[in-house]
């Protein structure tokens, strides 16, 4: 039987995945609440990352639960699994995330266009964004002519361009300056927090993790929810 | 940090009472850890002792004397080396965390779930120093920064350790 904490937003059991001979998880759990911003911690190759791309329907685990909004994501067919992350999830990784042949203003506006936003009005919503991440004067240039930390402020006015209601960031800062690192996580947990979004962000940097609520700790392919051990 | 030196620095923008001292102290360093006056005056009376401040003037009110201090061409000169001399640098050889891990291995404790609850509290410590950061100004940023730098490389040497545990414990127990 799964066990879920009572009001998650998300949430995983039991979650098993190998890729070949290797074990990635191993009975890992998970859970956040509408939000909440959840450190995922542990050494290289624990599984931390393999954990994201399963809670975040990327990858399907080899058992175990997960259930957004009390739904069942192993029910889902592949197209509502892939209508579920464009509606309510918002990615951010390390890098290489943006489209280079497109302006920053159009990369931020994409996830409103592919859900059939007229240009002028995605556009706008996405500049708006682009202010509240403090990169709305880059609208015209393309990724390739900002800095790395501007271009991340990119990626997160888009990963968060659609209102979702959980942000998965896998190393948001990884490629950045303390400085640029830091100013990237003040204005991502802040809108996230203004938004009411979870975000599941998977980092080994304590600093980084000092931006959330709480952290769980994955080892091995186990987690440990460090709240609930202390 | 050195009481004297940083009474002496503050003194050279021009002479003050031990009140006001104290109070640009606190403002300033004293976040965590306000001076007494018994410190102040103590200070004091032991930078007058050796030349390196002097009495400005006093004032009299209803309570005690007031004294104004101002520094000496010898305590600007003690300032200036003060901040010319490197701090040396602590190597932490004697840490009461590495002492436990060890400990926890020889008595076959779980020293991995010591090093996991030990990396929870440094968190904790962390969150608070970013809550007070995200809030204050420059200077707050500036002495959280510090803390957390600090916190965050006993981090480091903590998930080095969780990832050599094994080969502490063969040689602990050896």
């Amino acid at each position: 039987m799964t066990h879920h904490p009572a009001g998650s937003l998300l949430a995983a059991s039991g979650l098993r995945k190998t890729y070949g001979p290797t074990t990635a998880l191993d009975g890992a759990e998970f859970s956040i609440h509408p939000g909440e911003v959840v450190a995922v911690m542990g050494p290289s190759g624990s599984g931390k990352s393999t954990l994201l791309h399963c809670l975040a329907g990327i990858v399907p685990p080899d058992a175990g639960s997960i259930t957004y909004n009390g739904q069942e994501m192993a029910g889902l067919s592949d197209t509502q699994r892939s209508a579920l992350r464009r509606s309510e999830f918002g990615f951010v990784f390390q890098f290489g995330q943006l489209v280079p042949e497109l302006t920053c203003v159009e990369n931020v506006a994409l996830p409103l266009r592919l859900n059939g936003t007229g240009r002028k009005e995605a556009e706008r919503t996405a500049l708006a964004w682009m202010e509240r991440l403090e990169v709305d004067d880059l609208g015209a240039k393309r990724p390739g002519e900002v800095s790395g930390g501007q271009g991340q402020r990119v990626a997160v006015a888009r990963a968060l361009v659609t209102g979702p209601r959980v942000l998965f960031a896998d190393e948001p800062t990884g490629a950045l300056d303390s400085l640029n690192g830091e100013r990237v996580m003040e204005l991502l947990t802040e809108a996230a927090r203004s938004t009411n979004a979870a975000v599941v962000l998977v980092t080994h940097e304590a600093r980084v993790a000092a931006y959330s609520d709480r952290e769980i700790v994955v080892r091995d392919g186990k987690s440990r929810d460090m709240e609930r051990a202390v | 940090m050195s009481i004297g030196h940083t009474l002496l620095g503050l003194l050279e923008s021009g002479p003050r009472h031990g009140y006001d001292l104290k109070r640009a102290f606190d403002e300033k360093f004293g976040h965590d850890r306000p001076l007494h006056y018994g410190q102040v005056y103590s200070t004091m009376s032991r930078l007058l002792k050796n030349g390196l401040v002097e009495v400005d003037g006093i004032e009299a009110g209803d309570g005690p004397e007031r004294k104004r201090y101002a520094i000496t061409d010898a305590g600007v000169s003690d300032v200036a080396l003060w901040l010319a001399t490197p701090e040396k640098p602590e190597p932490y050889l004697q840490s009461t965390l590495y002492t436990k891990v060890v400990l926890a291995l020889l008595t076959h404790r779980n020293a991995a779930d010591l090093l996991d609850t030990q990396r929870s509290e440094h968190l904790r410590m962390m969150r608070i120093l970013t809550d007070r950061k995200r809030n204050g100004d420059l200077a707050d940023q500036l002495i959280c920064d510090h803390a957390l730098f600090h916190l965050e490389a006993d981090l480091r040497w903590l998930e080095l350790t969780a990832a050599r545990l094994d080969k502490l414990a063969e040689a602990v127990t050896r």
